[in-house]
């Protein structure tokens, strides 16, 4: 049997176990589709596949079991998926009866958001189609959630790139009623950024994380929620076989166009760095080797950030090494 | 005097009224509803007729034009009390009928119920004039007809918003020269709303003992109320308040005193010198506010507090239903059924 591998990774198919046999996978930006497609991804399963389907943590459809001479029906039967979730919100894809251009840029994916969540700052899945539509297809391996208030459902932490809604209070001492709701709350949920001085609630903005919650406590309406949405980016957090870790904060309080801006100059970023050696290279582990600064001249390239913005200074990634020695190249002689 | 005006001889009215007036309205608060993107209804000032949404309910009552949630009653220094200047502005309030008859409770507790009449409350209340719109739809919730609020003859304009004009009962004799250069004349008589969507009867008054104090129907609410207070700020008639010192400098010599709302749902509102409260459970605070809305304010002048506007029902986040807790308690005083329901 003659495979083209590579092609087919590259084409959203994955090489499986079982010999001869593929698995489909279905891209759900924001992981919110109308179910009309169910009943494609339902057909493909029963006709070429085993009859089941695996939902991924990206949120999207794995097809296991069809036959890599399938793959062409397949991709054309898929291809009003291709048209609703990628083509219609503006992503760009030549051709859209021949399956996904490109698998290495995970789909974006993002908690429920504002649709639903009373908790959420913002439409996340509105979000997801916006960052989708800038770097999708690509090739290099890149994994982005976002989430819509720091409960973070999504697990934005574990992402290269995880975008967090936040909010900024508005306090209205006039309508007050000094009840305290949101200081409580904010003391035993959140960061306790909240204080009341004198009948009035008083806000540590260096502890205020932006949540929201004293918003939603509030009976009369004296905090709502700023006009201007804002994001914090965390980056590069990662599962994996060397150095697993949680994301750490490298903006904070920045806007959406900002965002989407940081994670499309990644992509030069990455372009210039990776180690050409390897084939594929995680977006991770060319950060460690070039170390944050370089990232992050990098990908603030012509950004323009409003005075509110906040910048780390410096990252302590940490995590945990599997093995320590592992970071250690020998001296070749 | 009935008057036809169409829509923008009417914006022309209100921005002649402008000079002599606040005008009040519902109107819509982009992005401040409690979820992102959401709005709220509530009042405030509003410019034309466009302004003013009709389509919903407003989350807070226009109580709070004339009963501000905080209000200064006065400045103090160590020998010296100042009481702030009254607002020079007169006010017109665009609102339904069950929010006038809301008022009207509050004239009540304000005015009436004490030997003194309360200043700060009159010196406000009386530059307000009602503006009724009327309303013959209500909402989901309001059961303004079971509480006989549902019509007030209490207004100095009523009004019938059509689609590109409005006709206009004119009461209020003052108001005559801003509205005869305008429209034509025609008699318009507004109409009230017949039947509401929820309906409540309520237990006579006299019936309610002490066992229903008792009652385990209130454990319910113990379970359910998260005691947030939202039913008390958005209530037309609840009027209490508590009081606050407000000192400006550290040696506590110079500041103010200002009443601030008061809610008998949350926490501290029992609390007394000392700590110790005396309604702690909610079902506790339940019972105190349904007796005083639909009992105890009766027995004393005659008429029930509550209007049945319905704004409880609408904001309580753990869906608790007042109209449904009177016709609980009805169901077991007047008909003997204690099973939950
Ligand atoms: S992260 Fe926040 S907005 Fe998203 S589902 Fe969780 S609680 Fe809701
Ligand atoms: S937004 Fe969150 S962290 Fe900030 S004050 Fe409100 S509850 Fe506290
Ligand atoms: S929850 Fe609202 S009313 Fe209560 S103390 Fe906080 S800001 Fe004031
Ligand atoms: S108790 Fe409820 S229905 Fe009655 S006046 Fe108050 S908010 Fe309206
Ligand atoms: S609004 Fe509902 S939960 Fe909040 S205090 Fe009132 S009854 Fe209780």
């Amino acid at each position: 049997m003659s495979i083209d591998v590579k092609k087919v990774k590259k084409n959203a198919f994955r090489i499986t176990k079982q010999r001869g046999k593929t698995a489909l996978r279905i891209r759900v930006p924001g992981g919110h589709l109308e179910v009309k497609y169910f009943d494609i991804i339902k057909e493909i399963a029963e006709k070429y596949g085993d009859g089941t389907v695996h939902i991924t943590i990206r949120q999207g459809f794995e097809v296991p079991g069809i036959d890599f001479d399938k793959m062409p029906e397949i991709n054309r039967m898929i291809k009003p998926i291709i048209e609703g979730l990628e083509l219609d919100i503006g992503v760009n894809i030549d051709d859209p009866e021949a399956g996904y251009p490109a698998a290495g840029t995970r789909n974006v994916s993002g908690c429920i958001g504002n649709k639903v969540c009373p908790f959420a700052n913002y439409n996340t899945t509105d979000l997801t189609r916006k960052i989708e539509k800038e770097i999708f297809p690509n090739d290099y391996h890149v994994k982005i959630a976002v989430t819509g208030c720091p409960n973070d459902c999504i697990k934005a932490h574990m992402q290269d790139f995880g975008v967090i809604g936040i909010t900024e209070p508005q306090y209205d001492e006039g309508r007050c009623i000094s009840c305290q709701a949101c200081v409580k709350n904010c003391r035993k949920r959140v960061t306790g950024a909240l204080k009341f001085e004198n009948y009035t609630v008083v806000k540590d903005e260096d502890r205020c994380i932006g949540c929201g919650e004293c918003v939603l406590k509030c009976p009369t309406g004296a905090m709502t929620r700023s006009k201007e949405k804002y994001y914090r980016l965390v980056i590069m957090g990662r599962t994996g076989k060397k150095n697993p870790r949680i994301a750490r904060t490298f903006l904070n309080w920045v806007d959406e166009e900002t965002v989407i801006k940081v994670i499309k100059n990644c992509y030069d970023y990455i372009d210039e760095y990776i180690d050409k050696s390897l084939g594929k290279e995680h977006v991770g582990y060319i950060v460690d080797r070039t170390g944050y600064n370089v990232f992050k001249e990098a990908v603030l390239k012509d950004v323009k950030l409003r005075t509110k913005a906040k910048i780390a200074d410096y990252i302590d990634f940490g995590g945990y090494m599997y093995e320590r020695n592992r970071f250690f190249s020998e001296v070749s002689r | 005097m009935g008057y036809q005006l169409l829509n923008k001889d009417f914006n022309d009215i209100l921005n002649q009224l402008k000079s002599e007036y606040k005008i009040y309205g519902p109107k819509r608060f982009e992005n401040k509803g409690r979820f992102s993107d959401t709005d709220v209804i509530g009042y405030g000032e509003i410019d034309k007729l466009e302004d003013i949404v009709l389509d919903e309910k407003t989350y807070f009552s226009p109580k709070e034009i004339i009963y501000p949630i905080r209000q200064t009653l006065f400045y103090f220094t160590e020998d010296e009390v100042k009481v702030p200047d009254a607002p020079e502005d007169k006010v017109i309030v665009f609102l339904r009928p069950c929010d006038i008859n809301g008022i009207k409770r509050l004239d009540t507790i304000f005015l009436e119920n004490g030997p003194y009449k309360d200043v700060y409350y009159e010196r406000l209340r009386e530059k307000v004039k009602f503006f009724m719109i009327e309303c013959t739809e209500g909402f989901d919730s309001c059961f303004c007809v079971s509480m006989n609020s549902n019509k007030t003859h209490d207004y100095a304009v009523a009004i019938r918003f059509n689609e590109e004009n409005v006709l206009i009962d004119l009461k209020d004799r003052d108001l005559l020269e801003y509205f005869e250069n305008y429209g034509k004349a025609e008699e318009f008589t507004p109409e009230y709303i017949k039947e509401n969507k929820a309906k409540v009867s309520i237990p006579y008054p006299e019936k309610v003992t002490n066992e229903m104090f008792e009652h385990e129907v209130w454990q319910e609410y113990t379970r359910r109320c998260i005691g947030c207070g939202r039913c008390n700020t958005s209530c037309i008639t609840c009027s209490c308040f508590t009081m606050q010192d407000v000192y400006y400098d550290a040696n506590k010599k110079v500041g103010e005193r200002r009443r601030v709302w008061a809610s008998c749902q949350i926490d501290v509102f029992t609390n007394m010198a000392g700590g110790h409260g005396f309604r702690e459970k909610q079902g506790q605070r339940m019972r105190f506010k349904t007796m005083h809305k639909i009992n105890d304010f009766y027995k004393r002048f005659g008429f029930h507090m509550c209007v049945g506007c319905g704004r409880c029902d609408d904001v309580c986040p753990e869906y608790i239903s007042f109209s449904k807790c009177i016709n609980k308690l009805y169901s077991i005083v007047e008909e003997g059924n204690n099973d939950e329901k």
